[in-house]
């Protein structure tokens, strides 16, 4: 599976156009890594559980993403885009889309 | 006795606001130092946010890489940023933790890019989110995320 922020893949013509492929996870915080972060707050510094968490999260919206376009018979997912929206105070999504294509 | 407590209380702020001054500051000087010796080894590794490759012969194979961090300013800071926002105004601090946190990102996606054997990073975007938004005074927590495509040479 071919994966890109461009519009095309180098050297080789976009045969179909699949539409559009989504995966997102919500995520919410727990208690240990809040005290952590509270404490960090405090100090100042990098949030490695919060870090790490995210980064989890995006981890799992990019495999959804990448299950939906194989699904579809897809062979690259190209015009990635992430995005990050607070659903409520304490959790997040995390949401990755793009286009599903087959190239030759 | 209430005294006593309101005394106490004042006392705790101010041991944290000076706690806060040298260990704040000790990280955000060791962070700066960290990034330049990065940026120094990474320096090669160009990234742009352009679209279109230029030709390439043999056609390189592309991935898409990202880095991301969580970053906070210490209290200090925090209360200076609260007092600016009485006056209005630059508000210093918060400047130089975004500046922190964009270009830890980058650097994070150009190591993930220099494993991979890649020779530059094009489209590169930005996503910025404040951690703790809608809960009051806590504004100074960011997360960016940095991905891109990478450009790794075949052959």
């Amino acid at each position: 599976m071919i994966t890109s922020t461009l519009e095309t893949v180098p050297d080789k013509a976009i045969r179909e156009h699949l539409g559009i492929v989504q995966g997102s996870t919500v995520r919410a915080k727990h208690i240990g890594r809040d005290l952590m972060a509270g404490l960090k707050n405090i100090v100042g510094g990098e949030l490695k559980g919060y870090t790490e968490l995210l980064s989890e999260a995006r981890d799992e919206a990019f495999e959804r993403m990448i299950e939906q376009a194989t699904a579809k018979g897809a062979n690259a997912v190209i015009n990635i885009r992430f995005s990050t929206s607070s659903v409520t105070q304490g959790a997040s999504e995390i949401l990755a889309y793009g286009s599903a294509v087959i190239v030759e | 006795m209430e005294i006593l407590v309101e005394l106490w209380q004042f006392l705790v702020v101010i041991l944290l606001l000076i706690l806060a001054f040298f260990t704040g500051s000790i990280a955000e000087r060791r962070h700066y130092k960290s990034i330049r010796r990065r940026e120094d080894a990474l320096g090669d590794m160009v990234v742009i946010v352009a679209k279109t490759l230029p030709p390439m012969s043999p056609a390189p194979a592309t991935t898409l890489v990202r880095g991301s961090v969580v970053i906070s300013v210490d209290y200090f800071k925090r209360f200076l940023a609260r007092l600016r926002m009485m006056f209005g105004g630059r508000i210093h601090t918060y400047e130089s933790l975004l500046d922190r946190a964009r270009r830890e990102a980058i650097l994070r996606m150009q190591e993930q890019a220099r494993e991979l054997g890649a020779s530059m990073i094009f489209n590169m975007r930005f996503e910025t989110s404040s951690i703790s938004k809608g809960r009051k005074n806590a504004v100074g927590t960011v997360e960016v995320l940095a991905y891109g495509t990478a450009v790794i040479p075949q052959g």
